[in-house]
């Protein structure tokens, strides 16, 4: 893994206007991420997560502080975004919603078809490729939106509770898939989760977010050697102690967002 | 075993169930047909007003086959296809560009909410006055009463598309033209078929009004003509043709739909 800085996030703040009342979602918040790191965000409801992740996206403007993106390569997009929630075309086939990163930057169709098959086989549907969206399962669906991050090959991946929706068991083989591709390429992940578990399981680092107005409260380090088995890390000493560090850093900040409301 | 055989018991008890729909649904009108006819025959309805089936039919017969009945279904159709074309077309491309460019919507929406409440049927008169008694000035007014429901749900269209996939395609750094047709055209694409069905009732309705004033031909002059001359099998022969105009055109769309958006889960 090289040191050099990827993602860079200096004194950002960002607030909304709600009428005449503003909503600060973030409060001066100081991040580095290193080229080839996974990121590991966790916090509670509304603490600004996606906020901060549409922010370094691009999606959204920060009200005041900077984030800086070191993108090298030209021609392949610095960020791709899996979003919370339902976010495949409806009206794409599944292998064209896949491929839609390569369509934009003119890649021919014989290509991208490849490179699209070859992720959505990746995420056993390869035998949906051709519905619509309105035939699959919400689980499946929510596959395709990773398959379509993935398949643009981007220098940054912006990943959403991609796993949120799944169901247990499909949530168990895309952690573990996610794992054996990521440890592939060590591609610079930012991965926001409610999951510890799952935190643990795939971050370097793990960020801990305060209640909204969500500020960093720790950056951890996750030293357990890569490559990691899903079951097996589950019982070592490391894991154990450091969800319990991260549980009671999270009670205190749940509590406090209960109590807000 | 058993849960097989249940099974296919059951499938057997929604096809029976299907077929008895299906029969009450044909029937349905049979009845009324007969029971209509019944009315008069017992002289509770009045022929000379309400006429009754067998002596609609009696006339049908030699209309069609004289071919007096096609010709004026051809003249009104043809009318229909202009005026839903030239209403549409304008109407989808100007939908579309008010939905996308605000400047455009800031420039044309006071026009638009001003114009679009007056009665197409108010301004017949001045249609007639500048397009004259030809046939632009029927295939005109079917246009305008097209064009504005057209327009109206293109726009909602695009403005009402998830934000969402608006984000999706920023990510992935769509330029405009690819946001345009890869997320804003397809994505207004039921709404401007539901505009296109209300304009085809829309026309179906102005056609009768057009062809009252100053045409020699068509299913609407028929109607006019058949009120005229106090001939009501005539005028009920107009009014089937039109229902059948009606479930022509909207059996049409229907199936262009499905082509046009075959990922509308239907
Ligand atoms: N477009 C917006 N306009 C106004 N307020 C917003 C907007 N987006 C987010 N907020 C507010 O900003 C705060 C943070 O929202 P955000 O979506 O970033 O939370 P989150 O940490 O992702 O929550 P969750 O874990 O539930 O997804 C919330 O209080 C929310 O109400
Ligand atoms: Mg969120």
């Amino acid at each position: 893994m090289n040191g050099a800085e990827k993602i860079r996030v200096e004194n950002l703040t960002k607030f909304f206007i709600n009428g005449k009342t503003a909503v600060s979602a973030l409060e001066n918040v100081n991040l580095t991420v290193n080229d080839g790191e996974f990121l590991c965000v966790v916090g509670p409801s509304g603490c600004g997560k996606t906020t901060m992740l549409r922010i370094l996206a691009g999606l959204e403007k920060p009200t005041s502080g900077r984030v800086h993106i070191n993108a090298k390569a030209a021609g392949v997009p610095s960020t791709a975004v899996v979003f919370q929630g339902d976010s495949i075309f409806p009206w794409m086939r599944v292998v064209e919603n896949v491929e839609y990163g390569l369509k934009l930057r003119g890649v021919p169709l014989k290509e991208r078809r490849a490179v699209a098959m070859e992720h959505l086989k990746k995420m056993g549907l390869e035998r949906f490729a051709y519905l619509y969206p309105y035939q699959l399962s919400g689980g499946m669906k929510q596959r395709v939106n990773v398959a379509r991050a993935f398949a643009c090959d981007p220098e940054i991946l912006l990943m959403d509770e991609p796993f949120g929706a799944l169901d247990e068991q499909n949530r168990l083989l895309l952690q573990q898939e996610l794992l054996r591709i990521w440890e592939e390429n060590c591609k610079t992940t930012v991965f926001i989760t409610h999951s510890i578990d799952e935190a643990l399981l795939l971050g370097d680092k793990i960020l801990v977010m305060t209640a909204q107005p969500g500020k960093v409260k720790a950056l951890l380090d996750v030293k357990i050697p890569r490559p990691r088995d899903i079951i097996l890390i589950k019982s070592s000493p490391v894991f154990i102690e450091l969800y319990k560090e991260i549980w009671d850093l999270l009670k205190e900040e749940v509590l406090k967002a209960r109590n807000i409301k | 075993m058993n849960t097989t055989e249940e099974r296919l018991s059951q499938n057997r008890a929604s096809l029976g169930k299907e077929f008895w729909l299906k029969t009450f649904s044909f029937l349905s009108p049979l009845f009324l047909l007969f029971l209509w006819e019944a009315l008069a025959a017992l002289k509770l309805v009045d022929v000379r007003l309400f006429s009754s089936p067998s002596r609609i039919f009696k006339t049908l017969i030699p209309l069609v086959l004289s071919g007096e009945l096609i010709y004026h279904t051809l003249i009104s159709t043809m009318r229909i296809a202009l005026g839903f074309l030239a209403g549409a077309i304008p109407g989808v491309a100007l939908g579309l560009s008010m939905g996308l460019f605000p400047s455009v919507r800031a420039l044309l929406m006071p026009l638009v909410a001003v114009t679009f409440p007056i009665p197409k049927l108010a301004i017949m008169p001045l249609i007639l006055i500048v397009f004259g008694l030809g046939e632009s000035s029927k295939i005109f007014t079917i246009a305008i009463g097209v064009f504005y429901l057209v327009l109206i749900n293109t726009m909602a269209g695009v403005l009402n598309i998830d934000p969402i996939y608006i984000d999706v395609a920023k990510s992935f750094k769509a330029s405009r033209i690819q946001f345009y047709t890869t997320v804003a055209f397809p994505g207004a694409l039921p709404m401007i078929f539901a505009g296109l069905k209300l304009g085809m009732g829309t026309a179906l309705l102005l056609i009768v009004a057009a062809e009252l004033s100053a045409a020699k031909a068509g299913v609407g002059w028929m109607i006019w003509r058949a009120y005229d001359m106090f001939d009501i099998e005539r005028m009920f022969c107009s009014l089937i043709v039109l229902a059948f105009l009606g479930f022509v055109f909207s059996y049409l769309l229907d199936f262009l739909e499905k082509i046009v958006i075959p990922w509308k889960k239907r």
